[in-house]
């Protein structure tokens, strides 16, 4: 098999970045939404809240992929390959 | 077959050979050297890109049956039936980070299942089948489900015939799918994706606007539904929740986000796709069918105030809701646009069903055909045995449906998201750590297997007076643990599946520290580190299709 090893202690890479895909959590608390005023086009609070929760669950996802986005990066020419940049290469 | 509705039957036929066409067509589309590998039958060659992977995995979880259901659960019950919401926008953020490992790790080592990575995590062929089996059983009711969807459709447009031939449009139009999957595999879905999600969002975004204003606009629907709730007796419906029923909402919300991408048919997408910043993208974009699903389940309320009655299945003699939206568009759309609404549910049955039988299909292979009757298969005998396996899982989805009460097969499916649930520890929580011992999974999952099953098994429902597994809202009252019942008396509810999820995380935990003591050996891990990591583009990336 040709996968090759690869640079130990590589287990877990955390960015701060991350800790963004709590908030959309949220929307479990549902006594924060549970009520029928202020209503918006005739639709009672519950309803229309939960639609905001979908724009703030996409805000928090986007942000996360912006920030930690996986950059393309092409080796110099001529250096021998460090393991550890292997990971982070990108044919594109 | 009396009063065929022909415009709309004329545009759902054109469509619907259309879709045929391009099922067929599908085999060349991106093709790859060989089709008798499982990386190109059964994952689409492991390219596809973002704007394919966002079609495919939305026309994979969004499915018919989810555009039905979920308005009728809203028709019957109000504001709990919009758990739905908050499901999908938790969903993807939960599952955000850990699907981009799974996807790393399945990259790098060749698996093509959740299965194979529990398998290669633990060295565990007891865990692995367990996994798997798990993963076939909670699916091939989903795929049942869908012939529920397509055939509501079919039933509004006038083939409601009692009997076999009640079934046969349904069994065509099943032969031609089976037919077609079983040569193009997972990119006749991936193709036909684009023309039901096309569809689903023209005819939602029409029904969302067209609606209100013919029913005089959201106000009016909303009192009609709250009109209609007054007066009926059962305490748990209205256009809010009640003091019991919030946490099941959340639960059941928490619960279903979790069990989601643990659904093989999820995880299959996912694989299927080019590389991370694909699978990033589309956590981000996904919610858009959240939207519009938030939106259909809106039109429960809408068929309310239209006064909408579900037809009576003239199979089993009893009104269906699950017809409610599609009659509502029989009711007030003219019937061309009828007919394509149709042909986007019916088409929206399709490409969920062939997912969801090339992953039972890849599963089977992969993780009991391989692993105990044929241990020296080549890809080449992988393949074939999945194309064979899917036809199986595809009939037997049908002889569900043509033998057996559908109502069976909403029961499985309500089981199935306790059952799948209980493949977390082993897949979603070994993808960080092995700390877990394989031993301790395999006991945490028969545990919350067979004590969720039990606690669903004796809700009863009494709106229908049916003794068992009347739901998945299990009252705190009734929960037992050994003759101890810490919540007597309380009447709020919670969803079946965590508690079956608690239970089994702490048998699992318990049984780990025992074995760790023992020092009971606790097999071999067949992943790096840095295989978590692994990206397109890498160098020394495992070919796709690579012969082992």
């Amino acid at each position: 098999m040709a996968t090759p090893r690869r640079g130990t202690g590589a287990g877990l890479r955390f960015s701060p970045w991350n800790l963004l895909l709590i908030i959309p959590l949220w929307i479990l608390c549902t006594p924060l939404y549970n009520r029928a005023t202020p209503e918006l086009f005739g639709m009672p609070f519950f309803y229309w809240f939960q639609f905001v929760g979908i724009a703030v669950g996409v805000a928090c996802t986007a942000v996360v992929y912006v920030m930690t986005r996986e950059t393309p990066t092409v080796p110099a020419r001529g250096e021998g390959t460090d393991v550890d940049d292997l990971d982070e290469g990108s044919a594109l | 077959m009396n009063d065929l509705h022909w415009p709309e039957l004329i545009i759902f036929g054109l469509l619907f050979l259309l879709v045929t066409v391009l099922g067929f067509v599908a085999s060349r589309w991106k093709a790859g050297s060989t089709l008798d590998h499982l990386d190109e039958w059964g994952l689409g060659g492991r390219k596809f890109g973002s704007w394919i992977t966002w079609f495919l995995i939305g026309g994979d979880l969004y499915t018919a049956y989810t555009f039905v259901a979920v308005p009728a659960l809203l028709f019957g019950a109000g504001a709990m039936g919009f758990f739905a919401m908050p499901y999908t926008i938790i969903a993807y953020p939960l599952v955000f980070l850990p699907l981009l490992r799974l996807w790393s790790v399945s990259r790098a080592r060749g698996y093509v299942t959740p299965a194979d990575f529990v398998r290669g995590r633990y060295g565990s062929p007891v865990l692995a089948t367990l996994v798997a089996v798990t993963g076939i059983v909670a699916t091939m009711p989903y795929i049942a489900l869908q012939l529920v969807g397509l055939e509501a459709v079919l039933r509004t447009m006038g083939f409601n015939a009692g009997g076999f031939l009640g079934h046969l449009p349904l069994l065509i139009a099943f032969v031609i799918l089976a037919i077609y999957t079983y040569q193009s595999g997972l990119r006749a879905p991936a193709l036909i994706a684009f023309v039901k999600d096309l569809l689903i969002y023209v005819v939602i975004l029409v029904a969302v606007l067209y609606l209100p204003a013919k029913l005089g606009g959201w106000g009016e629907i909303f009192s009609a539904a709250e009109a209609k709730f007054a007066e009926t007796e059962s305490p748990n419906d209205g256009l809010l929740l009640n003091a019991n029923n919030q946490l099941q909402y959340a639960t059941l919300a928490f619960g279903s986000a979790l069990a989601l991408f643990l659904y093989p048919h999820a995880a299959t997408g996912v694989l299927a796709s080019r590389g991370r910043n694909v699978l990033k993208r589309n956590m981000s974009a996904l919610p858009a069918y959240s939207v519009l699903l938030g939106l259909l389940a809106l039109l429960g309320f809408a068929a309310i105030a239209a006064g909408t009655e579900a037809l009576t299945n003239q199979a089993t003699g009893r009104p269906d809701t699950n017809t409610i939206v599609p009659k509502l568009f029989d009711d007030l759309f003219p019937s061309w646009f009828a007919g394509i609404a149709f042909s986007a549910i019916g088409i929206g049955a399709l490409v969920p069903a062939a997912i969801m039988s090339i992953a039972a299909a890849n599963l089977w292979t992969r993780n009991i055909y391989k692993e105990f009757l044929r241990r020296d298969a080549t890809p080449a005998d992988e393949a074939r045995q999945a194309k064979l396996a899917s036809l199986v899982v595809k009939f037997g989805a049908v002889a569900c449906i043509l033998f057996i009460d559908p109502q069976f097969s909403i029961d499985l499916q309500l089981i199935g998201g306790v059952v799948i649930l209980q493949t977390l520890p082993s897949v979603a929580i070994a993808l960080y750590t092995r700390w877990f011992h394989r031993w301790g999974l395999i006991a945490g999952w028969f545990v919350g297997m067979f004590w969720g099953l039990l606690l669903l098994y004796n809700i009863p429902n009494p709106a229908t007076g049916k003794p068992h597994f009347g739901g998945s809202a299990l009252a705190l009252d009734k929960l037992n643990i050994l003759g101890w019942q810490p919540f007597a008396g309380s009447q709020v509810q919670i969803y079946v599946g965590i508690v079956a999820l608690v239970a089994n995380l702490l048998v699992a935990a318990v049984v780990t520290v025992v074995a760790r003591r023992l020092r009971v050996f606790n097999g071999t891990d067949d992943t790096d580190p840095g295989d978590y990591h692994v990206d397109e583009g890498d160098k020394n990336l495992r070919p796709v299709g690579a012969q082992h």
